[in-house]
């Protein structure tokens, strides 16, 4: 599904990928770790198609509209409800039966209540499980999430092993995240930046 | 309606919905276009011409409308939504046109209470100028939209936008003066058309690889 070859990326002088070689199959689940400023978030964004690799082939078999994305900000408007930024992403990616699955999602993460506040209102762990609400709001195939346990609390975060453990048969994960051994059960591969 | 025309609506409806949430731009923009007619008012003396006085109109519209595109963009640069906007399986000048559209509104009210304004300190305003500051209004707020985003993600963006934009406004206010002042004011009122079409297909075809790397 993703294939890297001699992947590089600079920001004006400084090289923050330099020559990555790897490949994802479908159904895998590839673990990124690495110190901050490694170049963690850089290869999910690439791997995204929210930056472009200053040289190598970056290939990722997948449309944009079936990629999941998980990144630093949350990317919801704050001053719309929780409900409203799902609507906006649930129509601007067709998805079937809109309300019912955001109603679910917002059950399943606990934020059904909170469905009608500004997001402005909601706590830094509540933004993260809107920003998953999000991501995985139109199934996606391809699941690019870094550091996805940030900011969540214990409940929060078991909640998240259980959802990547049910959505493991039937997704391809690409993961950046500092506690690699949260899911050791579930990778099958892992780049380890130095 | 076609799954373009659909995102646009969607797109624009959420700026609208901000705009309600917020009111950052619209008051902002109605101030300032009251505020600069009253200094006008008071700044040029009572005989002046009618040339003048509608060079003036102009030049508080586009301004007026700088201050609205200067903020166009502010929702999606403070929370980095833009990525979530570019992610989405829905052609990118959707975010473009959804955004003009929003801005159009906008800058449609803040006319609806400048150019009564105008017409109270100044002159009467002409049919020919309703339909030039109409047709304006698109060129200004789709080639805005435009620049606004490609201001965004600089720096220097309070300064990029003005040095962008007016330029590119010049045939703007040429047409738009001509056809309030002009005897037969169809050819500027065509020009200003032009504009828009020739602009709009522009915005459309390049707004991808403004909003990509």
């Amino acid at each position: 599904m993703i294939t890297a070859r001699a992947l590089t990326k600079r920001y004006g002088t400084k090289r923050v990928l330099r020559g990555l070689d790897f490949e994802l199959e479908p159904g895998g689940f590839l673990v990124v770790t690495g110190p901050n400023g490694s170049g963690k978030t850089t290869l999910l964004r690439l791997c995204a198609g929210l930056a472009a690799p200053t040289s190598g082939t970056l290939d990722v078999s997948v449309d944009r509209g079936r990629l999941g994305f998980v990144g630093h900000e949350p990317l919801v408007y704050r001053e719309l409800t929780a409900l409203e930024n799902l609507d906006l992403y649930g129509r601007l990616y067709r998805v079937p039966e809109r309300r019912e699955r955001i109603g679910m999602l917002l059950e399943r993460f606990r934020l059904w209540d909170a469905r009608s506040e500004r997001v402005a209102t909601l706590s830094r762990g509540m933004l993260q499980r809107l920003a998953l609400c999000r991501a995985f709001l139109h199934e996606p195939d391809l699941y690019v999430l870094d550091e996805p346990f940030s900011g969540l609390d214990d409940a929060g975060a078991e909640l998240l092993d259980r959802e990547l453990a049910e959505r493991r048969a039937n997704g391809t994960f690409l993961v950046a995240t500092h506690d690699p051994a949260r899911l050791e059960r579930l990778a099958t591969a892992r780049i380890a930046f130095a | 309606m076609t799954r373009f025309a659909a995102d646009v609506v969607t797109l624009a409806r959420k700026d609208l919905r901000l705009e309600l949430r917020a009111r950052d731009t619209l008051p902002a923009m109605l101030l300032f276009v009251v505020a600069t007619l009253v200094v006008f008012h008071f700044a040029i003396p009572n005989s002046s011409s009618r040339l003048a006085a509608n060079g003036l109109l102009w030049v508080a519209i586009l301004f007026t409308a700088l201050l609205g595109l200067g903020r166009a963009f502010v929702p999606e640069r403070e929370h980095g939504v833009l990525d979530g906007l570019v992610l989405a399986p829905c052609d990118r000048s959707a975010i473009w046109l959804g955004k003009g559209l929003a801005a159009l509104a906008f800058l449609a009210l803040a006319e609806a209470v400048a150019l009564p304004a105008f017409a109270l300190f100044f002159w009467g305003v002409g049919g020919a100028t309703l339909a030039g500051v109409a047709l304006a209004d698109v060129g200004i707020c789709l080639v805005g939209s435009f620049v606004a985003a490609m201001s965004v993600a600089s720096r220097a963006r309070e300064l990029l936008l003005p040095l962008l934009f007016l330029p590119l406004a010049v045939p703007i206010v040429i047409g738009g003066v001509g056809a309030s002042v002009a005897s037969g004011p169809g050819r500027y009122l065509a020009f200003l058309g032009l504009y828009d079409v020739v602009f709009a297909i522009l915005c459309w075809a390049s707004f991808e690889y403004v909003v990509t790397e």
